[in-house]
Parts: structure tokens; sequence; C-alpha cells
């Protein structure tokens, strides 16, 4: 027996098909987790990093809030305000975003900051205002980095998401983490491969999505 | 009323020697992958191609999660240190490979002919030049690498407590002692931020030829 032969016993199970446990509903769960927090960890992370970026100003604060976010440890994080904050959506966000915040906000400003400075010149010679250097020159130059700084932190929510179901939360997390403890290996490398397989579709999503929106000139010289 | 460092004693060991057993599975780890990737950078400074592919695996494997990677190991390596620490190995290769590459390209043409004229083999001139100028980059990949290390390595909890620290979560969870669950969070963060200071000291002694005081 090799773990292949139980992934495939697990998709086989139509059991594992439907109803509450079932893989359609655990997988839903988990990219309402990862969209949620992957939002919110974006609309603080952007615009923070997209200003101090510009501004050229803060980026050392910045980069001892990122070391010091990053030094919590996320599942710890996530029991303690379980044990905390009780049964509820908290537990499980605010650790969330804490660990999707640095990727997303220092990238950021380091995207910005390192936008060629001849292109950021030509624009405010021609009469661009502020907001218009930073959305119009700026922004689109950065693209590439921000998406790998969005990439990153939604690989790590999705990975952090699945332990979320040891502190009683649904997901895809469920099957591996009841499967331990039911001694069910069938249903724990089966989990296993629906979170990687997930994770790797993010990395998917983020690649289709810099093709899309990444302008072709900014591609070719990237 | 318990003392503070008190544990209980089926995790039998002492707050200190988890802290001591957190460090070595977080940090052997980091190593090896360091040593694994010094080959994989050279290979791919050596040869253009290979560069983009191998960082394509690297990024690939690095998006499996921690969870669903130890789980799958528990096959071949059964519930113990190892499952934990291989991944935690493979996860660090995708700071370490374009780390390296990307220092060992920025060494100026000049400065390797330079070095091959006062008569430097290829491996003096990697060891003597090309490695002390990437250090900078390298200890800023340790630095990410072991702490994010330090922090998975909780999450072998799940897998026959196999994570140091973070078994006082699930202790604390059973036993309903928050405290105990305090001593591993800020346990696990106090240790990822004093790794941190001791790299970035580090930094300082390898490269004294870099200006003081820089934070990043």
């Amino acid at each position: 027996m090799n773990v292949l032969t139980f992934v495939e016993a697990f998709f086989s199970d139509s059991a594992h098909w439907h109803g509450y446990d079932g893989i359609p509903t655990r997988l839903l769960e988990h990219v309402q987790y990862t969209l949620m927090a992957l939002g919110i960890a974006a609309a603080v992370g952007l615009p923070v990093g997209l200003l101090t970026g510009h501004t050229g100003r803060g980026g050392n604060t910045l980069a001892l809030i990122a070391t010091a976010a990053r030094a919590l440890p996320s599942f710890g994080l996530m029991v303690l305000m379980f044990v905390i904050l009780g049964l509820g959506l908290a537990p499980v966000m605010i650790p969330l975003v804490v660990l999707a915040v640095p990727p997303v906000l220092v990238t950021t400003y380091e995207a910005v900051r390192s936008v060629d400075p001849a292109p950021v010149d030509a624009a405010r010679g021609m009469g661009m205002s502020e907001a218009g250097v930073l959305l119009r020159v700026e922004l689109p130059v950065a693209l590439p980095l921000i998406l790998s700084g969005l990439r990153s932190a939604a690989i790590q929510i999705v990975s952090t998401a699945t332990i979320a179901a040891y502190v009683s939360f649904g997901g895809l997390g469920r099957y591996i983490v009841d499967g331990l403890y039911q001694r069910d290996y069938e249903k724990v490398v089966g989990g296993a491969t629906l979170v990687a397989a997930l994770a790797l579709a993010t990395l998917g999503v983020f690649w289709a999505a810099g093709r899309l929106a990444v302008s072709r000139g900014v591609r070719r010289s990237g | 009323m318990s003392e503070l460092f008190d544990l209980p004693s089926d995790l039998q060991n002492s707050y200190l020697g988890l802290v001591a057993l957190h460090l070595r599975i977080a940090l052997l780890p980091v190593l090896a992958g360091l040593l694994v990737a010094l080959p994989i950078a050279q290979l791919c400074v050596r040869l253009r191609w290979l560069y983009p592919p191998v960082l394509w695996v690297t990024t690939v494997l690095y998006a499996v999660p921690s969870l669903a990677f130890f789980v799958v190991l528990i096959d071949y390596t059964g519930l113990s240190e190892l499952t934990v620490m291989i991944p935690l190995a493979v996860y660090s290769l995708v700071v370490f490979v374009p780390a390296l590459v990307d220092g060992v390209r920025s060494v100026p043409r000049e400065t390797l002919d330079a070095a091959t004229a006062m008569g430097f083999g290829p491996v003096r001139r990697y060891l003597q030049v090309q490695l002390p100028i990437a250090a900078p980059a390298v200890i800023a990949g340790l630095r990410v690498a072991s702490v994010s290390s330090i922090s998975l390595v909780s999450v072998g909890m799940l897998i026959g407590n196999q994570g140091a620290l973070g078994n006082l979560l699930n202790s604390g969870m059973i036993y309903h002692q928050p405290r105990l669950i305090w001593l591993s969070v800020v346990g696990t963060a106090v240790l990822a931020i004093l790794v941190d200071a001791a790299l970035i000291l580090l930094r300082a002694l390898v490269t004294p030829w870099m200006p003081k005081g820089a934070v990043r």
C-alpha cells in the first residue's frame, strides 16, 4: 500500500462528494476563509504599501513591523485566539490577516520604491499629478512584484487555514485533522491532496492574473 | 497554584528542553536546505536555462501546505521529527536558491577577472570572492527561512506531538490551561526574534565592509 492507493480510495468513495462533510462544502469553506483574509490583508497592505513606497518614507518602520509579524507563530496565535475569543470567525481571521499583511505590505513598498525613477520624473515633467504618477506610472510598472507579494500571502493563507480545523473550524483541514484522530489514513491523505491542489490552483490563478493585468511593455522589459 | 514554567508530565520535557528541541527541529533543516541549495544554485549560474525551471519547482514545492506535506510523509518516515524536518528543508530552498543565484551573479565581471589574474582557481574564486559578496543576500535568506521555520515547527504537534513548543498548545487545550498556550506562543515568538537578531549580528561580523546600522 502506498499513498496513491489511499488517495484513489478517498476520491472514489461517493460519500466524500456530498453533504455537510463533502468535498464541495469543505472546498467552498476553505476558499471563503482564504478570500476573506486575503481581501482584508490587501485592503490594509496595498494602500499603505503604495503610499509609503511612493513617498519613500517609513521603510525601516515597515521592515520592523514585518519582522515582528513574521515572528508570531500563526498556529499558536490561532489556538490562543480560540481560547480567548471562543467559537467565531475572529480567531481564524486574526492570525490569517496578521500572517498575510507583511508580505503584501513589504513587497508593495519595495515594488513601488524600486520603480525606475526616469519614467516617474518624465511623468512629473509632463504635469501629471502625484496621484496620477502613482496610479498610472508607478503602479503598472510595480504590478508584477505586487502580485508576487499577494501570491505568497495567498499561499500562506491557504496553508494556514488548513490548520484552523484543529480549533474546530471547517475547510479542507477538517479531513486531515479528523482523519488523524480517527486513524483513517485514507481521509488524511485525501485531505492533503485537496489542500495541495488548492494551493497549486492559487499559484495558477496568480500566474493568469499576471498575464492578464501586467502590461506587455512591462513584461518584456522584466 | 502551579509555577509559571511547570509543564504536564506527559510532555516528558522541561520548558527549556522544549526550547532546545524547537531550535533543533527548526534550524537543522534550514542549514540542510542551505547546503543543498549551494550546488543547485551553482548549477543554475553555470547553466542559465536551468534557472527558470528550478525556480518554478521550488515555488511549487513551497506552495504545498505544511500539514499536507507532513501527513503524506508519515507513510515513509512515520510520526517522527524527520517528518517535520524534511518539509522545512524543502521550503527553505525557495529562499536560498534565488538568493544564491542572484548574489553570485551580482559579482561584477571585472572582480572575477581580477581574481583569476591573481591566480585564483575556480573553487577558490567561488569560496573567497563570489560567496562573500553573496553573503548579505544569503543571510537575508537565512533570516526569512529560520523565522518561518520556527513558526512552522509548531504545526508538527498535529502529527503525534512532534511540534516541540507547539505541543504546549495541545496540552493547553486538553488540560484547560491557557498559561501553556501563552508559554508556547510567546516562547516561539521570542525564539524567532532572538534568532533573527543573532543573524543580523552574524551579517555584521561576516560582512565588515557593509555600512553599519541598516535594519534590513
